[in-house]
């Protein structure tokens, strides 16, 4: 049941005439570069004109605590993370529990192109094409139990290859974790790929959670365990800092972070006098998610 | 070994240490604009400036215990030190003010709302003074209130350290280490009178 979330939408609800030429060019443009699955492309994205970031962008500018606290130690010593075999643990209160490989995950779900804003709690932001499937796929695969209200992801322990495991920067291993509703939503992807190609290991190699409208550190790379439970799972960094980092961490320019604006961000690859942009709400994907936070105070929810 | 490193700072003139020290701005600035910095090259140009002006300040603090403990005497360049570590940091604090936040208003905020942000701009209130007074003219007419008054880079670097070890996210180790060097160099500079009664 792939491709929900294009179907959530017609051209004609979210396209402004002027959009049509631009989203041309932008097809255009990206068919020269010979990129795959351009026709996978999410209307509302292609509508809205968004610009993919370069692939050297994406790849060599991470934050992936498990390699080093700096932007290009991931690009640096990823290098040595083995990835096959990769078996994901699917636990918890499903019907069909149990180790999942890559493979056989893969044989089985439908990969598709989203183009997505991606924005980062330290206040920038990037454009990804990524290539995955719909969380929501696996976890139907999973057979998810009615009792289950949150859905807990776990990264790779493995400080031998990892080396910033080493270090004590955060307590291993990075954990995240959504509401069960959050992760069933159709814009919530386990990325596998960016441009057509495998994912590379500094992105979060094999397969990695993509939520579009939360900051990008909900996002967790290398996953090797998904837990379906009825508590609300810890995730790494409220336990580091609660004060800072909440379960929910939505987008939004409205609630400040103790340490950066959230109003506005830095779009990567403007170069040094780049101007900064707004935040959207949601990370401009209000109109899909915001229901899921009906009624609730987003300021004390952060 | 240390006598061969004196009779070299000896013929070394403190406008070569000027030149030196001055050289990366403009290069990592040029770097910058020609991608050669990465791809967020507003931040990596903000962290070079501020984490050149954090080891020049340093550097300044050890002058005084390398006399002290080593014989090494480079007291003549501890002006030159000083002032580049200032100028580091006023750069530091214009990227990040023009570049990065790009806005009056939110500079303001920023200054006042987040406290690694105020503790740095406190830093950079201490060592203002310092810089206006770093000249010949004022050493004379102050006098023995000079000496006091540059005490305040004590205070400033400890400020300094305390705006790294906060401003990254979670506890990092090379901010750690950058605070251990200031702690240990400020202790060596401490009054030697216990060490005296010790060995009498």
């Amino acid at each position: 049941m792939a491709g929900r979330w294009k179907n959530t939408l017609t051209e004609n609800d979210v396209t402004p005439e002027a959009n049509y030429l631009s989203r041309r060019s932008l097809l255009a443009g990206m068919a020269g570069v010979g990129l795959a699955g351009v026709a996978g492309l999410p209307t509302a994205a292609r509508a809205q004109g968004l610009k993919a970031n370069t692939y050297e962008e994406i790849t060599t500018y991470n934050n992936f605590y498990e390699f080093g606290t700096g932007k290009d130690d991931p690009a640096k010593y990823a290098g040595s993370l083995t990835t096959s075999p990769w078996t994901v643990k699917i636990d918890g209160m499903v019907d069909n529990p149990g180790n999942y490989q890559f493979e056989d995950i893969m044989a089985k779900m439908t990969i598709e192109e989203r183009l997505y804003r991606f924005r980062c709690v330290e206040a920038w932001s990037m454009v990804v094409p990524w290539n995955g499937f719909e969380l929501a796929d696996l976890l139907n695969m999973a057979g998810v139990q009615s009792r289950a209200k949150y859905v807990a992801f776990e990264t790779l322990y493995r400080p031998d290859e990892m080396p910033g495991q080493k270090t004590r920067v955060l307590k291993w291993p990075y954990v995240e974790g959504l509401r069960l509703d959050e992760a069933m939503h159709p814009l919530t992807i386990m990325a596998t790929g960016i441009y057509g190609k495998d994912l590379p290991n500094q992105n979060g190699a094999p397969l990695r959670l993509v939520v579009p409208w939360k900051y990008g550190f909900k996002s967790i790379k290398s996953v090797v365990r998904i837990t379906l439970t009825d508590k609300e799972p810890p995730t790494s960094w409220n336990r580091a800092n609660a004060r800072e980092y909440g379960f929910y961490s939505n987008v939004n320019p409205e609630v400040d972070h103790p340490r950066w604006s959230q109003a506005t961000e830095r779009r990567i690859g403007g170069g040094l006098f780049t101007k900064r942009i707004d935040t959207l709400k949601f990370n401009g994907y209000e109109k899909e998610v915001a229901g899921l936070y009906q009624g609730m105070d987003l300021a004390k929810f952060f | 070994m240390i006598d061969t490193l004196n009779t070299y700072a000896r013929k070394l003139p403190a406008w070569a240490v000027y030149l030196i020290g001055f050289a990366p701005m403009p290069f990592l600035f040029w770097q910058g604009i020609t991608g050669a910095l990465g791809v967020d090259p507003v931040k990596a140009l903000e962290h070079e400036y501020g984490e050149l002006a954090l080891q020049l300040l340093v550097l300044g603090l050890a002058i005084t215990p390398a006399r002290r403990h080593l014989g090494l005497n480079l007291l003549k360049f501890r002006r030159a030190i000083g002032v580049l570590s200032f100028f580091y940091v006023l750069a530091h604090l214009l990227v990040w003010a023009v570049l990065d936040v790009q806005a009056l208003g939110a500079v303001w905020a920023d200054i006042l709302k987040r406290p690694y942000i105020t503790i740095g701009m406190a830093a950079f209130a201490l060592l203002l003074p310092l810089a206006i007074t770093s000249n010949n003219r004022s050493v004379r007419k102050l006098g023995p209130r000079w000496r006091q008054l540059h005490k305040l880079t004590y205070p400033a670097v400890i400020l300094g350290g305390v705006h790294y070890v906060w401003l990254v996210k979670g506890w990092q180790v090379e901010p750690l280490i950058y605070m251990a060097v200031i702690l240990t160099l400020l202790a060596l500079r401490a009054p030697k009178k216990r060490k005296v009664r010790v060995a009498a």
